[in-house]
Parts: C-alpha cells; sequence; structure tokens
C-alpha cells in the first residue's frame, strides 16, 4: 500500500520538473542557458505568497475554476499507473472517468475563462473547445485500442498486461497509438504545433488567453495543474513505450521517470524544429491523430 | 517477419490517408511511388524461402514504380507547366473520412471473403481493398489529368497487394502484364497531358466533358 502513495507523490513532486526540461531543451537549441530546471518551482512558491486580485465583473465560477482544474488533475494523477506499477486507486472502467476528468479541467477553465467577460477570453475558450471536439475522440479511441488489447477497462490492468511481447505481435497497433496520444499530448498541453505557451499576443494565444486573468495563487494552481496535466498524459506514452518490467520497483520507477523526462525533452525538440500551424490546419493535425487512432482500433478489433 | 509485413500494411494504409489528404500534385507522385516501393517489398516478407525469380521481378518492379513511374509523371507535371494543387472536387477532410470507412468496410470484407489458405499475413485484403478505393477517390474528386493517372497507379498498387494474398508464385506473370499495361499507360498519358496542355492551356478535365464535333454547332451546322 504504501509504494503507490510514494508513486503518487513522487508524481506530484516531479511533475513541474517537466516544464523546466522543454525549456533548457530548447534553449540549448536556441544556443541559450535557459532558465533554471527548477524556474517552475521558484514560481509556484511566489505565486502562493501573493494576493489574488478579482475583477468586480467575476463571480465564483472565476474561483472556482483554478481550484476544480487542480482538483481534477490529482484525481487524474492518481488514477494513473506508475512504471507498470497499478496506482492506488485503480477500479474496473477507470480510463473512462479518467477521460471525464480532463473534460471536467477543461470545463472549469473554460467557464472560469467566459466569467471575466473579456472579449479575449472567450475567444481562447472558444478555441479550446473547438480544437478538444477533434483531440478527445482520438484520445478516447486511443484508449479504446490499447484496452482491446486485453487487460480490461482498468488502466492499470491494460499498462500491467503490455508486456515486450505485445510489441513484438501488435507492433502497427502500439505505433499508431503511441503517434496518436503523441499528438493529442501536444494538443491538450498547448505546447508547439497547435498552440504556444510563450506567446502572450492576444490575437493567437489559446490556452493563454483563458488564464489571463488569474493571479496568485490561483495561477499557481493553474501552473501546477498544467503541469500535473503534462505529467499525466506524458506518463500515459511512457507506460506504452516502455513495457518491459524488471522485477525490482526501484528499477522499474526509475526508469519510468527517465522516460518521462526523456518525453519532456522530445517535445523540446518538437518545440525547437517547428513553428505552431495556423490556426485553421490545428483540426487537420488532430484529425490526423484521430485517423491514427480509429486504424489502431479497427487493426486491434480484427486481431 | 509477419509483423514487418503487418508493418508494412499499416505504412501501405497511411499512404493511402495521406495521398487523400495531400493537397500537392508533386507529393502526391512521390506518395504513389513510395506505396509502390513498399508494397513491392511485401512478396519477399509473406512467402518463407523467397525464390530467385521472386527477388528479380520485385526489383523490377521497385525501380519501375520507384523511379521511371515518378520520373515520367513529374516530367508530364512541370512541361504541362500544371499549378502545384491538386484541386480535389471535395474537402481534405472528406477524403480522409471517405478512406477510413472505405477501411472500415474492407477489413469487415475481408473477413467474409473466402481465401485460400495460402493469405499468410493478415490484413492484405483490407488493405489492398482500401487501396483500390483510394485510386478511385484520386480519379473521381480530384480535377487534374495527372492525378488520373496517379489514381491508375494507385489502383495497381491495390491489385498487386491483392494478388499476394491469394497466390504467391502464379500472379507474377499477372503482375508482369498489368505492369505493362500501366506503364504503357503512363507513358502515353504523360504524352497526352502534354498536348492537351499545348492545345487547352489547362488539364482540367472538368472542362474537358464536351466533344466537340459530337454537339453540332449552334450557327449555320447541318439543320
Amino acid at each position: 500500500m504504501t509504494r503507490p502513495l510514494i508513486q503518487y507523490f513522487l508524481a506530484l513532486v516531479l511533475a513541474p520538473l517537466l516544464p523546466g526540461i522543454i525549456n533548457r531543451v530548447k534553449a540549448f537549441f536556441g544556443g541559450r542557458r535557459g532558465v533554471p530546471v527548477l524556474q517552475l518551482y521558484f514560481d509556484l512558491y511566489k505565486l502562493a505568497h501573493k494576493i489574488p486580485v478579482y475583477s468586480r465583473t467575476t463571480t465564483w465560477l472565476f474561483k472556482a475554476g483554478p481550484i476544480i482544474g487542480l482538483a481534477a488533475m490529482l484525481c487524474v494523477l492518481a488514477l494513473l499507473p506508475f512504471g507498470g506499477r497499478p496506482s492506488f486507486l485503480s477500479f474496473e472502467g477507470d480510463l473512462i472517468l479518467l477521460v471525464y476528468l480532463l473534460g471536467l479541467a477543461r470545463l472549469a477553465t473554460v467557464l472560469a475563462a467566459l466569467d471575466t467577460g473579456s472579449g479575449f477570453e472567450g475567444m481562447g475558450a472558444s478555441r479550446e473547445v473547438q480544437f478538444a471536439v477533434f483531440a478527445e475522440p482520438a484520445f478516447f479511441l486511443a484508449l479504446a485500442a490499447l484496452a482491446r488489447g486485453g487487460g480490461g477497462l482498468s488502466l492499470s490492468g491494460i499498462f500491467s498486461n503490455l508486456t515486450p511481447a505485445a510489441w513484438l505481435t501488435a507492433s502497427p497497433v502500439l505505433t499508431l497509438v503511441t503517434a496518436s496520444l503523441f499528438i493529442v499530448f501536444l494538443a491538450e498541453n498547448s505546447r508547439v504545433p497547435v498552440d504556444d505557451p510563450n506567446t502572450h499576443l492576444e490575437l493567437t494565444m489559446i490556452h493563454e488567453v483563458m488564464v489571463l486573468d488569474h493571479s496568485g495563487p490561483d495561477l499557481a494552481f493553474i501552473l501546477y495543474g498544467a503541469a500535473l496535466k503534462l505529467w499525466a498524459l506524458g506518463a500515459l506514452i511512457a507506460c506504452v513505450i516502455l513495457p518491459r518490467h524488471y522485477g525490482s520497483w526501484l528499477v522499474d520507477s526509475g526508469a519510468f521517470i527517465l522516460a518521462m523526462f526523456f518525453i519532456a525533452a522530445a517535445v523540446g525538440v518538437v518545440e525547437s524544429v517547428m513553428g505552431r500551424l495556423r490556426l485553421l490546419k490545428v483540426p487537420y493535425l488532430l484529425m490526423t491523430a484521430l485517423t491514427f487512432s480509429i486504424l489502431a482500433l479497427i487493426f486491434q478489433a480484427g486481431r | 517477419m509477419t509483423t514487418l509485413a503487418e508493418l508494412i500494411i499499416v505504412a501501405v494504409i497511411l499512404l493511402n490517408l495521406s495521398m487523400a489528404a495531400s493537397g500537392s500534385l508533386a507529393a502526391c507522385i512521390r506518395l504513389a511511388a513510395a506505396q509502390g516501393v513498399i508494397a513491392a517489398l511485401l512478396p519477399l516478407l509473406a512467402g518463407q524461402g523467397v525464390p530467385s525469380g521472386t527477388i528479380v521481378f520485385c526489383c523490377a518492379v521497385i525501380l519501375l514504380k520507384g523511379a521511371i513511374f515518378p520520373w515520367l509523371l513529374t516530367r508530364a507535371r512541370v512541361k504541362a507547366k500544371v499549378s502545384r494543387d491538386a484541386e480535389p472536387v471535395i474537402g481534405y477532410p472528406a477524403s480522409i473520412i471517405l478512406c477510413l470507412a472505405a477501411f472500415a468496410a474492407a477489413s469487415w470484407l475481408g473477413t467474409k471473403l473466402p481465401l485460400p489458405e495460402t493469405a499468410r499475413v493478415a490484413w492484405i485484403v483490407p488493405a489492398s481493398l482500401s487501396t483500390i478505393f483510394t485510386g478511385f477517390l484520386l480519379l473521381t474528386t480530384r480535377a487534374k489529368a495527372i492525378t488520373q493517372v496517379l489514381g491508375y497507379l494507385v489502383i495497381e498498387n491495390g491489385i498487386y497487394i491483392f494478388g499476394l494474398a491469394l497466390f504467391v508464385e502464379q500472379p507474377l506473370m499477372v503482375e508482369m502484364a498489368i505492369l505493362l499495361d500501366v506503364f504503357v499507360a503512363v507513358f502515353v498519358m504523360g504524352i497526352t497531358i502534354f498536348h492537351i496542355s499545348r492545345e487547352f492551356d489547362h488539364i482540367d478535365t472538368a472542362e474537358l466533358s464536351q466533344l466537340g464535333d459530337w454537339y453540332p454547332k449552334q450557327t449555320g451546322g447541318e439543320k
């Protein structure tokens, strides 16, 4: 019982490292030194000590948004297996809850953004929801393709069922699922081909514009929630590409954390070598992910 | 080996989808060539103990589909001064959805179709049927004469893969004949496209729907 809890707290503590790694990789490609890897921890500490400012037009929805978002992410992490080891909260059908928790977090953010009454925030909310229409089916069908491979509807069951032998026999399915999950991972975390986390130009922001009006601890909640989301969706990819489990818990966990860092570095490389897509082209990218998922599901179903 | 063959089949299907989604003619030509080369590798993986005749045949197919066809088509495209876009009649998302639906239908059909025991790799029939469908899609929804040739090439790829599902040895002669036909077709089409474009300043097939001699002239014809 203690080990799943340790896994959970490790994820909570290590998650803010991922944006730091992405930034360092981007800085390396740009020939800069970049901000410290631990920058997000400093930011969170600083923000937690500030007094939030609320506009007079906002209601309780605006204050509830970050809290619900963070709470949903904490629940998501509790469902996720860690390096092939089951989580302490896994049950049959938890992958459906996972998708809906991500949806709940998005809903809370969107409602909070709309609550500010600002036109820009409404625009960001509209874009976020529009892209979610494409990203969510892709994500869900990718999970369905994995679930069809055996292990039931529980994430822990699916990933403990996923062995190197599965990669030998079902490599087409797993490759397609990995590709689809990676595109969804980039889109959901508003990384580069879809959205640029660094931009603060009103007309091009998607996720950033929705959180512009939050300040102090609320902003800290949002930033920490975003880091947890990065960890959660990355963990799914890491579980797929890292099917080998050794006997020892320490080795498994270490390999898993290394895989997470590797994924963060991969995101950094993607952000360095390509620019973001035109807004009109983003649905095409997400449709590609959806296509990969559907193909994987068809292949898995006919197996 | 079978897993490798399955990966190739996935690649063939993904190439189908990207051809349906691709907007640029040059990219379509390259994708069709890549599909031909990848499909040509299949008989080397599907059968046990590859005879030397098959290897020679595969090399011939790779040379023809991977080098000569794209060269002829690119030459025709450049000489006819075709614009770079494929100009589809239906949108790209619709094309992708149609292709996916075709693949789903084909995989359902693949389970119904009685096949000889020799079918060694799963998914050959669905992949071939959906490739043939993609060929038809390119034929019907793209407005350029070059994409008509491309559609035929893709259909030929599909038939080639389908042949593998039935036998490994037998259809090589048949395949040779088809390949020769397609070669001549591409050759002739290349010349035709060039002449059409010199005559009419474009190769838009939508404009080529009326025969000039068939319709009597409005003024002063016989009756």
